[in-house]
This record gives structure tokens, C-alpha cells and sequence, in this order.
């Protein structure tokens, strides 16, 4: 690399982090202050702990992320397999066009149409409150099946299409098939599907502040909250955690692609 | 036997899409008929263009500098706000995001590694907190001008600015302009390069005669994905820009919370609409002055 290239990342990259530097060293801060550091301390940390709020919302995430990653991936994996190997060419065309749809369209769409649905569909029914878990993981397997969706397409297609064909001409039913060829082939994009269903679920704050329920808070819904009034360092440890959580979950779909690549 | 073989396997794959396809029509293609539908009628759900009309009718007063006040169409000033925001940070990210997915793009394999994960990392950061963070940066006391004053230049005012707002937009989906980018470069066969010099071009030419046409695709895609969030974010702008600087994000957002959601569903409708033609101009365009108008 040449010196401009490497300082010009080097300015790059240093912004980047800069916020991230901020919450990190600040969650340490025993001041209240956001800007000045008076000292190290643990006590935000300790805090957090004894937030039931917090941590009910922390458990309500972790629920709302498993459900919608396991729906996601389960029907997703489904759908990818068809819509590979389908030969009705409309139906094969309106399937892709849809599954673009939800990562194309703004959040604030997504969240707003869902919303006006459930409402809608509550009225009828007589509810006062038509906003609740199901329609949150309702509206978070709808926006988690179209990556699940698009990152195992290229694995069925680079798949060796003589594989399945081969089980059934030694007996496999089709069925058998799938599941002793074709699904150890694409576990990986199933597993790194599942991952990016499982964080794009714990991150999402715009669709899940529309589609919401009184009753039930996620974590980024209670940070949004705490951002209204004055914040603490009490939410950039609760940040440091979840960043540290995450980053671990990225490493961790790094790891299982590189080993597929070495394959 | 084989067309008895076959028919079944098509069969099972019906029915293994057959659950998708029933999932993304009831929430991805009814929602959005929903989002019409109440755009277009009253709180009785009886048919009327008002909510439409008031988005383009309804005015108010804003005082100037000077103390004056002028009478403004509310939400086009809203709107012709976000665009021009939006605008500005996917210009700004282009120009900051190209160079980064270039150098990535040449570097060694281990290096491009870690860069991409570098630059994916702050997208695993809430969204919300980031920011926060910012915010607390640009302040009149924060960081930066902490950082500024002890190297003496003094304080600079940026928090509440358009600037603020720009920042947070640039720093949210910068990310998403130079990963697109950046996939595109790094599949770029070596050897166009290497012929392009034979034929005589500089570096400068093959710069512009063929690395920057061949990377158009990964270009495009990074517009995209930058200008669609950016237009209609609605968080950014009410921390960073103290809420005097309302976009089309905050004007949806606003009417919900209002519950006036057959005047948040028309605002969303139109939003939708100009998305639509501005995703149709920028493929026109593309294809008709980038493509077709460097094979003359």
C-alpha cells in the first residue's frame, strides 16, 4: 500500500471508531458526564444489573430474535429450495421480485405497512390494542426471510446439480435426498443466514417501533426511550455489551464461511 | 419412469415454497396495498384525495433570520429538505466510500480481510446509540471541541446544524456505500488493466476509462442503499439536529404518534412513490449515459 492510501484509511477507519471508542471508554466513567472522564469505575455496570426494566427488555429481545431466526431460517431454507428449482418461470420471477421487496423498501415502509395492517385487522376483530408479540415476530421473520433467503440461493446454485440426482438413482426418495445431500451442502449458508436473521433481529429498532405493543419492550425500543430523557453511562454499558455480544456473532459466521471456503 | 420422476420432484418443490408464498403476499404485498388504501380515505374509511392534497396544500409560518416570517408549503419544504440532505451525505459517501473500496479492493487478501470487517463492525454498533455517540462528540461541550480548544483553535458550533444532521447520515450508511463498491472492484480481472496500459493509457485514464465504468454496478447499488435509508431516517435528524431540521422520516413518524395514520399512510405513499421514479431515473440514467455513452 502506499503511504497516501494507508493514511487516507487511517483517517477513514479512526472516524469510524470514534464513536465506538467513546461509548466504550465513557461505560467506565464514574462521573455521570458523557464528555469529561474523571475516572474508572465499574459502578454503570453494576447498575445494569440491578435495571429490571433493562433486563426484562434484554429477555424479550433474546426471545423475539430466536423465535423469528428459527421461523426464518426454517421456511426460508424452504423457499430458497424452490425457488431454485422451480420451472415456472412468473412464478420464479414474482418470488424474487417479492423477496426484494422488503430489503429495498425503507424500514419506515416496512414498519408503517405492517402497522396500518395490524391495526386494520385488530378493528375487526374488536381489539383495542391490536400490537403485541405476534405481530413484532410476525413483522421481524418478514424482514429476516429475504437475507435468509438470498444467502442460501448461491449455495444451491453452486451446488453439483448431479449430487441429488445421483442419491435418487441409488434409491433415495427425493425427500432423502435433500436431507443426506443437499442440506449438509448448504448448511453453511443456512448457518450464516441464521446468524444475520439473529442480529438484524436484535438490532432493529425502526420496524419494531411500529409494529410495538404496550406490553412488550425490546431493548432497542427501551434505548430509544432512554435517549429521550438524559442519558447515563448506564446505556453505553448496556451498548458495549450488546456490540461485544454481536461482534462475537459476526466472528463467529466468519469462521464457519472461511471453513467452507477451505473446503 | 423419468417424467413420473420429475413431475414429483417439481411437486415437492411447490410445496416447499408454497409457505413463503403465502407469508410474503398476507405481509409484504397486502401491507402495502394497506399503506394505499388508508393514504386514501378518511378516519371512516370513506374514500377521499384529502390526505394526499394535504401533504401538497397544508402551509405554515416560519420565522427567518431577520425576524420575519414567510409562509411555507409545510410538508414539500419537508420533503425538498430530506432530499437535499440525503443527497449531500450519498455524495459525500461516494466520494469518501470509493477511494476506501479502491485501496481495499488492491490490497493483499489477509489485509482486505480485516479491512472488510473493520468497516462492517460499526454496523453491529445499535444504530440508536451510534448516534447518540456522535452527539455527544459534536456537541458545544463534547469531544470535539474539547479536542479543539486544547489544541487552541477554538469552538466550533455544529450540533442542531444541517451539518450534524449530514455527519450522522455520512457516518450511519457509509458502510453500505463501500461494500458494494468494494465487491465489485475486488472481482475486477487484472488483466483489463494491464491491457488498457499496453494500449498507451496513463493511470489517470485507466482510472476513468475502466475502472470507474466496469465498477458502475457496485456504484449504483451503493447509491441505493445509501440514499433510500437516508432519505427517510427519522432518528438522526431529531438528535443531531436538535429537531429543527424535520425530514419526511420525522413528518411519518410524527403523524403516528399524532395517530393520524391515514395522514402518516399518505405521507408514506408519496414517500414510496418518488422513491420508485428516483430507483427508475438513476437505472435510466446508467444505463443510457454510463454504459451506452462510453461504447461511442
Amino acid at each position: 500500500m502506499k503511504t497516501s492510501a494507508k493514511i487516507y484509511s487511517g483517517i477513514v477507519f479512526a472516524i469510524l471508531f470514534a464513536p465506538i471508542l467513546v461509548l466504550l471508554v465513557f461505560s467506565f466513567n464514574e462521573s455521570k458526564s458523557l464528555s469529561v472522564f474523571s475516572g474508572f469505575s465499574l459502578k454503570w455496570y453494576r447498575e445494569l444489573l440491578n435495571d429490571r426494566n433493562t433486563l426484562e427488555a434484554v429477555r424479550n429481545t433474546l426471545i423475539l430474535a430466536a423465535s423469528a431466526t428459527a421461523i426464518s431460517t426454517v421456511m426460508g431454507t424452504a423457499a430458497a429450495v424452490g425457488i431454485n428449482k422451480i420451472r415456472t418461470k412468473w412464478y420464479k420471477a414474482v418470488m424474487n421480485t417479492v423477496t426484494d421487496i422488503p430489503m429495498t423498501n425503507p424500514d419506515i415502509i416496512t414498519g408503517i405497512s405492517l402497522m396500518l395492517m395490524f391495526v386494520f385487522v385488530g378493528r375487526l376483530f374488536g381489539a383495542s390494542t391490536s400490537l403485541n408479540f405476534v405481530t413484532m415476530l410476525i413483522a421481524h421473520v418478514t424482514f429476516c426471510l429475504p437475507y435468509v433467503i438470498l444467502q442460501i440461493l448461491p449455495k444451491l446454485r453452486q451446488m453439483d446439480k448431479s449430487l441429488p440426482e445421483a442419491a435418487m438413482d441409488l434409491g433415495c426418495t427425493p425427500m432423502g435426498a435433500f436431507f443426506k445431500v443437499e442440506l449438509p451442502e448448504i448448511l453453511p449458508g443456512i448457518i450464516t443466514g441464521a446468524i444475520m436473521a439473529f442480529t438484524l433481529s436484535l438490532d432493529d429498532f425502526v420496524i419494531s417501533y411500529f409494529t410495538s405493543g404496550n406490553g412488550f419492550e425490546t431493548l432497542p425500543i427501551r434505548i430509544y426511550g432512554m435517549t429521550k430523557k438524559t442519558v447515563t453511562p448506564k446505556m453505553y454499558a448496556l451498548a458495549t455489551i450488546i456490540f461485544f455480544v454481536t461482534l462475537g456473532l459476526l466472528l463467529i459466521s466468519n469462521f464457519v464461511d472461511e471453513k467452507d471456503e477451505a473446503k | 419412469m423419468s417424467t413420473a420422476k420429475r413431475r414429483h420432484p417439481q411437486n415437492a418443490y411447490r410445496a416447499a415454497l408454497a409457505p413463503y408464498s403465502v407469508w410474503s403476499f398476507l405481509f409484504v404485498v397486502v401491507p402495502l396495498a394497506f399503506i394505499a388504501y388508508y393514504a386514501f380515505t378518511d378516519n371512516q374509511f370513506a374514500f377521499t384525495t384529502e390526505n394526499v392534497t394535504r401533504f401538497f396544500t397544508a402551509t405554515s409560518n416560519i420565522v427567518q433570520e431577520d425576524g420575519t416570517s414567510v409562509e411555507v408549503r409545510t410538508y414539500l419544504l419537508i420533503f425538498m429538505r430530506s432530499v437535499k440532505l440525503a443527497v449531500i451525505s450519498t455524495i459525500i459517501c461516494l466520494l469518501m466510500g470509493y477511494p476506501i473500496a479502491y485501496i481495499m479492493a488492491r490490497a493483499k487478501e489477509r489485509t482486505q480481510k480485516t479491512m472488510v470487517t473493520l468497516i462492517m463492525i460499526p454496523m453491529w454498533m445499535n444504530f440508536l446509540i451510534r448516534t447518540y455517540a456522535w452527539m455527544t462528540i459534536l456537541q458545544d461541550t463534547g469531544i470535539l471541541n474539547g479536542f479543539l480548544s486544547a489544541l487552541g483553535i477554538g469552538m466550533v458550533h455544529i450540533i442542531g446544524t444541517e451539518a450534524a444532521v449530514i455527519i450522522g447520515m455520512v457516518y450511519d450508511y457509509f458502510p453500505y456505500m463501500v461494500l458494494p463498491i468494494y465487491s465489485i472492484l475486488a472481482k475486477l480481472d487484472n488483466r483489463l488493466l494491464e491491457a488498457a496500459r499496453d494500449l498507451g493509457c496513463g493511470s489517470l485514464s485507466v482510472l476513468r476509462r475502466v475502472i470507474i465504468p466496469l465498477s458502475m454496478p457496485g456504484v449504483i447499488s451503493g447509491i441505493t442503499m445509501v440514499l433510500i435509508p437516508s432519505i427517510s431516517t427519522f432518528y438522526i435528524s431529531q438528535k443531531l439536529g436538535n429537531g429543527k431540521f424535520f425530514l419526511i422520516g420525522d413528518a411519518i413518524e410524527g403523524q403516528y404518534v399524532a395517530n393520524n395514520l391515514h395522514f402518516a399512510a399518505a405521507i408514506a405513499f408519496i414517500l414510496m412513490l418518488i422513491l420508485l421514479v428516483c430507483m427508475a431515473l438513476v437505472k435510466y440514467v446508467t444505463a443510457r449515459y454510463v454504459y451506452g455513452g462510453d461504447e461511442e
